[in-house]
């Protein structure tokens, strides 16, 4: 046995003094850093998301819109920093996730039904429950097809409705949706963002969502966060506190001409500087 | 909702372009001509399969016929058959047959019991698959009749033997593919699960499983054609006294070439019953699978 005598102390800096979000803020982000390939992608990046908002994530391409929030959805690991939903980690937190790419998201082994309610199935409803919920889900999403099918022979919009079904079966506290609609045609576009609004007015969800089309990006958002080329910074957070439902007059409206127009000078700053 | 969905692209049958009404320009056209022409299409491309084998068989008799191959060396079409149906309709030939079906289908059974689970297991843990993919890609890649002598030594001229080294090849090739499978399983449905609150176990069961069984299939359709060959190779050159290729070997022996013919074709026929029917078990569990 040999002890070593006048090792190095290494003394590490105290943590900082963590520092909670103004009131109502839901996810709390502090010190968030991940590299890639060497480069910084975020560094001790601070973020506050209110609760029971949409907030749209907007930046220029390649700052890591989708690599935040699947940090903070726990999908992509973090070198260090820290998350907290409502003071909990991701582990004592129920989320839902809505993929771009619905196809590799199902699984075409289980029936569309067998899906929806496979997150209850984890978390171990009885099947009363299950039935309960999947009635609730089926109403409130006014489905028109059958369930019954599997995912495979439901068209693209048919199989984005069935994925944002899942990610809310079981009553997640938080929604992520990354880039839901982009390999959707227009119509459905149209479609699944008026049910997600009317979710959102029924459940008050917060949900975080990427989008690449700005106009959609304000129309559902309560906050859009634009963020700066990497090394990823908050540019800037916009409120945009138009009343639900908005509809295709929203569009047109003031408020929401100028916010659009504002991200719009903002989100040029960012890409030229 | 219904009016957003896409109509199917199922396209309705169209009419046949004009060309066939040219086959019969006497008839004049009535309501059931456009149907007429269209079976008559359908008929001949379902036949089309058959002109291969049809031309084979052509090609083989008149061979034999203007006697370009002595008949010693190769037998009429006809009579080849004659004896590959009268031997399989109860003849010493169906024996043979049973034997090396049965031999095939346990070295299949104990490679597919053993090799599944294990390539499975082995995929779901990259880094034990990568510490014996070497040893695993080297005896893929050896001939496994080159290592029938070594089984000779273990397991003795028996069939056990034959049993053993068909099962050997056959579960390399399962073991192999279906750890691919789960390697290269879409890691979106694995993150999926996970962002559900799937556990390890869960995501193992739910999605790995599932994602590795097309992949799976494909190793078992080509275990099974290896574990034909092997077992007819063992029945040809390790003391058998049964099965195809104990057939084949002994009928060449006594220049009993019909009887080989026959056992030769006894023996494709078997492995092509059993590709085909792997690909319809494929087709029907793997329903997913290319869409």
């Amino acid at each position: 046995m040999s002890v070593v005598v006048n090792a190095p102390v290494f003394a590490d800096l105290p943590a900082p003094a963590f520092r909670p979000g103004p009131a109502g803020t839901h996810i709390t982000i502090r010190g968030l850093t991940k590299y890639f390939a060497g480069w910084p992608l975020y560094e001790n990046f601070d973020l506050d998301i209110p609760k029971g908002k949409i907030v749209s994530v907007f930046g220029p391409n390649g700052c890591g819109k989708s690599t935040l929030i699947n940090m903070i959805a726990g999908l992509v690991p973090i070198d260090s920093g820290e998350v907290l939903f409502d003071g909990k980690s991701l582990k004592d937190t129920q989320i839902g996730y809505v993929f771009q790419n619905y196809r590799e998201a199902l699984f075409p082994w289980m029936r569309t039904l067998d899906n929806i309610a496979y997150p209850l199935k984890l978390q171990g409803c009885s099947k009363a429950e299950v039935d309960r919920r999947m009635e609730e889900l089926v109403a409130s999403f006014d489905v028109k097809f059958d369930l019954r099918r599997y995912p495979y022979e439901l068209s693209g919009g048919q199989q984005q409705t069935a994925s944002i079904m899942r990610a809310l079966a079981p009553r997640p506290e938080v929604l992520f949706l990354d880039e839901p609609f982009s390999a959707l045609d227009f119509e459905m576009t149209l479609f699944i963002r008026e049910k997600l609004q009317e979710v959102f007015m029924q459940t008050g969800t917060t949900m975080l969502l990427v989008s690449h089309d700005l106009e959609e990006a304000v129309y559902l958002a309560d906050e859009v966060l634009l963020l700066t080329k990497r090394p990823t910074r908050v540019a800037e957070i916009l409120r945009y506190d138009a009343p639900r439902p908005r509809t295709v007059d929203t569009l047109s409206e003031p408020d929401f001409v100028s916010t659009r127009r504002r991200s719009l000078e903002i989100f040029q700053r960012e890409v030229r500087r | 909702m219904g009016t957003a969905t896409p109509t199917p692209a199922t396209t309705p049958p169209t009419m046949p372009a004009p060309a066939p009404a040219v086959a019969r320009p006497w008839q004049a056209p009535t309501a059931q001509a456009p149907q007429a022409p269209r079976r008559f299409a359908s008929s001949a491309s379902a036949a089309l399969p058959f002109a291969g084998p049809l031309l084979l068989f052509i090609v083989w008799d008149l061979v034999v016929r203007v006697g370009w191959v002595k008949p010693i060396l190769l037998p009429a079409p006809a009579d080849t058959l004659a004896t590959l149906i009268t031997g399989l309709a109860g003849g010493a030939l169906l024996g043979d047959f049973l034997t090396t079906v049965w031999r095939t289908v346990q070295a299949f059974v104990i490679a597919a019991v053993l090799g599944v689970p294990l390539g499975v297991l082995l995929g779901s843990q990259e880094r034990a698959y990568r510490s014996v993919e070497f040893l695993i890609d080297f005896f893929r890649s050896t001939p496994s009749s080159a290592l029938i002598p070594l089984f000779l030594m273990i397991f003795g001229v028996s069939d056990v033997n034959k049993i053993a080294i068909a099962a050997f090849g056959a579960w390399l090739i399962v073991v192999f593919n279906s750890a691919y499978g789960v390697i290269n399983a879409r890691k979106q449905r694995v993150m999926a699960a996970q962002v559900m609150g799937a556990s390890r176990w869960q995501t193992f069961r739910d999605v790995l499983i599932w994602e590795s069984l097309q992949p799976s299939f494909v190793g078992l359709r080509s275990a099974v054609s290896m574990a034909l060959v092997i077992v007819i190779v063992a029945e040809m050159f390790i003391g058998a006294d049964s099965g195809l290729g104990h057939r084949i070997i002994n009928s060449q022996q006594v220049m009993n070439v019909r009887d080989m013919y026959a056992s030769i074709l006894a023996a494709g026929a078997l492995g092509y019953v059993l590709n085909i029917s792997f690909l319809l078990a494929e087709r029907r569990i793997v329903h997913w699978s290319g869409r």
